[in-house]
This record gives structure tokens, sequence and C-alpha cells, in this order.
């Protein structure tokens, strides 16, 4: 997909999330505006599943670890064509399919997530039987950086190195924000490039906000043959939106009236000059 | 069971057995260890089939999140960890990768309850039926004999639901009763029948049921029926509501702490339907346990010929 068309398809994603987390007053904001130009690179220009082929073994697998910024997975799937956007005013309401974290009920999502540390240990073995098939199958996931504390992130990644999974992409959501304080304050993570590296995995920084950067580096994978490869998106919570950016309480926090016509018309700009660039 | 003692075999021997025929003509059969192979008798499946085996380490959370991954891909995965650490370090991972996500995992629970004996309280599991049973979307399988073992891990391995069998080291009878061929998941098996009482256990402890039976008969006429039931969730509840119908003494008996298992689970089905049997549950006291071999600990609690005639005697005495 043309870069624009993904850098439109963002800020509208970002209206998109805004708009079912403010219906549903509950989400968890901060987090799903910080992945959301992941997911659209991933979903739009680098993985190959789609609803047509979501039943063929063959398609790649997405896992989303970081489970609690559904909100943003939600509206990429829909967007996709999973299923019909208008669901989303469910979101979080008596019996509804679309709760809080993902599950296997909606269409277009692999597994339930919600615990954190789950995701890369399962994608490490989706991997692994990948290549036991010969399969052309690429397993994706996504992390959050509080969630590297996690000793069963640890064990997967030893596992992974060892049985060179170079069909294995593991991203971290890197806003260096947690539901506490700032992940440093928490509980430090930093050298993680070099953690990551001396675990035997491929590390590569790059701009989790900028498209073209985040597609260029996710459809040159792997970043080495033979590694298993993590890419550090270096992102911002709340992205999109002036109030909310770095800001602790857009973690799981819900705009105001106020505020949600705000945010809209932030991103509205957005969009007016996104055009005005093209 | 003198007849069969001298092919009996521990449950876990056969578990590798199976597995290796199983695997010989079926390549998505997939065993992951946890630095498990050894004491998991996998070794020989290991150099038989080195493409079906996938080595985690000592990593249990790891262990059932690969194995979750490759049920998601279409493999039959069997991950094989002593039953004390499956059900309490990766107990998460069951929760939600295995269970909730409805990922056909085949979790393997080696050496269980107390089978590694002097070893303590570390290597126990007298908790697995319990935590489990509160889990939704798990079958939870305890083997009694070498028969019962190889039809479930055959019946595990094409499940498309999550299944946890757990086997103990000790040499097993090959088969309880020769004439109840039948074996199906959720069906209790009648290994004798009688009238005057009647032992439910599960796993191991069926034999210790056997002998007590066979001393209550002979020096006191007293006729135990005895229902292995391997399955332990789902309950056999047909089977176990016909067995109290002759309101006589019922007598579990488990591998399990007394609290959550095989007789918490038989004592909830009898008497939400009306049953007033006399009833005990013999398992592992809500202590600290006694240290010794497995035969020690089941002898010290009396799941043994010995205490569980006595506990028989004490009951119909009462009745």
């Amino acid at each position: 997909m043309h870069i624009a068309e993904l850098q439109r398809k963002s800020l509208e994603n970002r209206k998109k999330v805004l708009k079912y987390i403010y219906h549903a007053k509950a989400g968890h904001t901060g987090g799903s505006l910080s992945i959301l130009d992941i997911l659209n690179v991933l979903y739009n220009d680098v993985m190959n599943v789609s609803p047509e082929n979501f039943h063929s073994n063959d398609r790649d697998r997405f896992i989303q670890s970081k489970g609690h910024s559904v909100e943003a997975l939600y509206v990429v799937l829909a967007d996709k064509g999973f299923f019909p956007e208008e669901d989303l005013l469910t979101l979080c309401q008596y019996n509804s399919p679309y709760i809080g974290h993902p599950t296997k009920s909606i269409p277009g999502i692999e597994q339930n997530t919600g615990g954190l540390g789950h995701g890369l240990p399962i994608c490490a073995g989706t991997a692994l039987a990948a290549k036991k098939d010969n399969s052309p199958v690429k397993v994706f996931t996504i992390l959050g950086d509080g969630e590297m504390a996690e000793g069963s992130n640890w064990e997967a990644m030893m596992f992974a190195a060892h049985y060179n999974l170079d069909n294995l992409c593991a991203i971290l959501d890197y806003n260096k924000l947690q539901i506490t304080a700032a992940n440093e304050d928490v509980l430090g993570l930093e050298p993680i490039d070099k953690k990551l590296e001396s675990f035997g995995w491929a590390v590569k920084h790059v701009d989790g906000h900028n498209i073209e950067k985040l597609s260029q580096t996710l459809k040159g994978l792997p970043l080495e043959k033979g590694k298993p490869s993590f890419i550090i998106a270096h992102t911002t919570k709340g992205k999109g939106i002036s109030y909310m950016e770095n800001v602790l309480k857009w973690h799981h926090g819900v705009p105001s009236e106020e505020q949600y016509q705000l945010a809209m018309e932030e991103l509205d700009k957005q969009l007016q000059e996104l055009e005005t660039k093209e | 069971m003198e007849e069969t003692k001298a092919t009996a075999t521990a449950n876990l021997e056969v578990f590798s057995e199976v597995l290796q025929n199983l695997a010989a003509s079926d390549k998505d059969i997939m065993v992951v260890t946890s630095d498990s192979r050894g004491s998991g008798k996998l070794v020989p499946f290991g150099q038989k089939y080195p493409e079906q085996i996938v080595e985690v380490g000592i990593a249990e959370q790891n262990l059932v999140g690969v194995a979750t991954g490759l049920a998601s891909m279409g493999k039959k995965a069997f991950a094989v960890s002593p039953a004390c650490f499956l059900t309490a370090r990766a107990l998460e991972q069951i929760k939600n990768d295995v269970a909730y996500s409805d990922n056909p995992v085949k979790l393997i629970g080696i050496s269980a309850g107390v089978s590694y004996g002097a070893l303590g309280t570390t290597h126990h599991s007298l908790h697995d039926y319990a935590v489990l049973r509160a889990i939704n979307n798990i079958t939870v399988v305890a083997p009694a004999d070498n028969f019962e073992t190889a039809e479930a891990i055959k019946a595990a391995a094409e499940m498309k639901s999550p299944v946890y069998l757990r086997f103990g080291k000790k040499n097993m009878p090959v088969n309880l009763n020769a004439n109840a061929t039948d074996f199906k998941i959720g069906k209790g098996r009648v290994i004798q029948e009688g009238t005057n009482l009647t032992f439910v256990a599960t796993g191991e402890a069926v034999l210790p049921c056997v002998e007590a039976a066979k001393l209550l008969e002979k020096d006191y006429n007293i006729s135990c029926k005895i229902v292995s039931i391997h399955t332990i969730k789902p309950l056999d509840n047909e089977l176990l509501l016909a067995s109290a119908a002759n309101s006589k003494p019922i007598i579990t008996v488990e591998e399990h702490s007394i609290y959550g298992g095989l007789g918490e689970a038989v004592a909830s089905l009898l008497f939400q339907n009306g049953f007033r049997n006399k009833f005990k549950i013999v398992g592992l006291p809500d202590d600290h346990t006694v240290s010794g071999s497995q035969i020690e600990i089941f002898n010290h609690y009396g799941i043994s010929a010995e205490g569980l005639k006595n506990t028989a005697l004490n009951i119909i005495k009462c009745d």
C-alpha cells in the first residue's frame, strides 16, 4: 500500500479508536494509540493475512501479547473487513464478544491474550511449527515495554534464538510508560537493545510512528538470517492527541465529551495537513 | 494381581511406548520437554524421532506456550513435564493459552502425586486435580493401569480440546479387569462388582483398593465394588449415581489432597442428587506431607491395603 494511504488510514483509525472508547466509556486509550501505526503497517502492508485467507494454514500470524491495547486491533481488523465496524459499538458491553482483550471469537484474532508474557512463547511455538513444515508463515507479536519484566518472555527469547526462528518477529511498543510510572522508575529496561542482542536476537530501533520506516523494516525481515528479529519501536503513548501524549493517566483514561471533540478536531487537522502535503 | 506382575510396567513407560507407536505413522505427533525427556522415559522416542521432539529447557511457562503454538498450527503437541511444575509454574499458561484459547494441547504430568516421594513437597503434585477442575475446558485424566494409560494416550492424541493426563513412576498392573476392555474418556471402569461397599478411586490409588477388597472379602466376607474414575473431569455421573443407588457406603481414594479432588467431586455429585450414603474421602490430608517413598507415604495416610481395609471396617460398622 502507498505510504500516504497508510498514513491516512492511521489517522482515520485513530479517530475510530477514540470513537469506540468514548462510546464504551472504557478502553486502553494510550497504548492503543501507541501501537496503531505498527498494526496498520503489519495488516495493510506486510502480513499475508486477510478475511479471505484466514482459514488457510499458510497465512501469516499476529498475536497481540499486550492484549489490553485491543481497541487498536479491533479497528484495524474491522477496516480490513474481518467484521462490520459497527459491531464495535458493543465494545465492553454486556454479552458482547468485543471485550477488553483479544479473543478468538472475533474474526481475525489468532489467540486469546490479556495475561502478559504469553504472546511470545506461543509465537515461538507457531514459528517452530512453520519451520518444521517448511511453510512460508511469518509470525509477529507486539509486546509492551512494561510487559518485558515477565520472565516467560525471556524463556521464549532463549528458545527462539536456540531454534534459529528467523520467521519470528517481536515488536516492542516502547512508549516508555506503564500503568504506575515510567518504565525506568518501575523496573529499568535499559539497555534493552543489548539485552535482546545478548539473547541471540537481531535487533533494530525504529520510529514506531514513521510509517515509511516501519514498512521498510518489517518488509525487510529477517534482520539477520538464522536469528529471530526484535524491532524496538519507539512510540508515544497517546500518539496524535496533544493532551494525551506521554501523560500517564491516559493509560486507560476515557475522554470527556469536550476532550473527545478536541481529539477529533486535532485528528481532522492532521488529516487536512496530510492532504495538503499530497 | 499376581498374574500380571511379571509384565506390569510403569504407566510412564507405557506412555513412551504408545507415543512411539503413534509417531511412527503420524508426523504431526510432537513431544515438547522441559529437560524432562529422561524422567519422561522419552530418550528412545527422541532417538527414533528426533524431528518430533522439542526441548525447551527448564522453562515450564515456555513449554506450555510453545506447545500451544505448535497445536495452533495443527500439531498434536504433548507437553511433558513433572506434574508438580507443569500444573503450578505454568498454570496461567494452561488456563489462558490452552484452556481459554481452546488449543488442543495434551498436557502430560509425569511422576505425579507423590511419585517423587522423599524429594519432598516441591516435587509433589497434590493440587493438580483441584486447580484444573476449576478451569473451564480441560479434561483431567489419571489412568490406573497400563491398559487405561495406553487407551487414554491414544484418545488424547485425537482429542480436539485440551486434556491433562498424569502418570506415576511405579509399576502398575497391565489391566485391573481384563474383561473391561471398553475405554472412553469421561466414562469410568468397573474393576469389580460388589454388594457391601464401593471404592471409587483414580490413578495409582485404584490398586490399593483392589488389594484391600481382597482382604475384606477373605477375612470379613465383605464384598466390595471398585470403580476406576480415570477421568476426573468430566465425571462419569451416570456410573457414579448408579453405583450409589444401593445406599451402601462409598470410599473415595486418590493420590491428591482431600481438598478439591475426586472425593469432593463425587461428594458434590451425590449430595446434589439426593444421595446420603456413608461417605469417606481418603487422600493426602491438609498438612505438611510426611517424608518417605511413595509407598511409605501411601501407608502413612492409609492409601494402602491395610489402611483402606480399616477405613472400610469403620464405615461399615457405623452403617
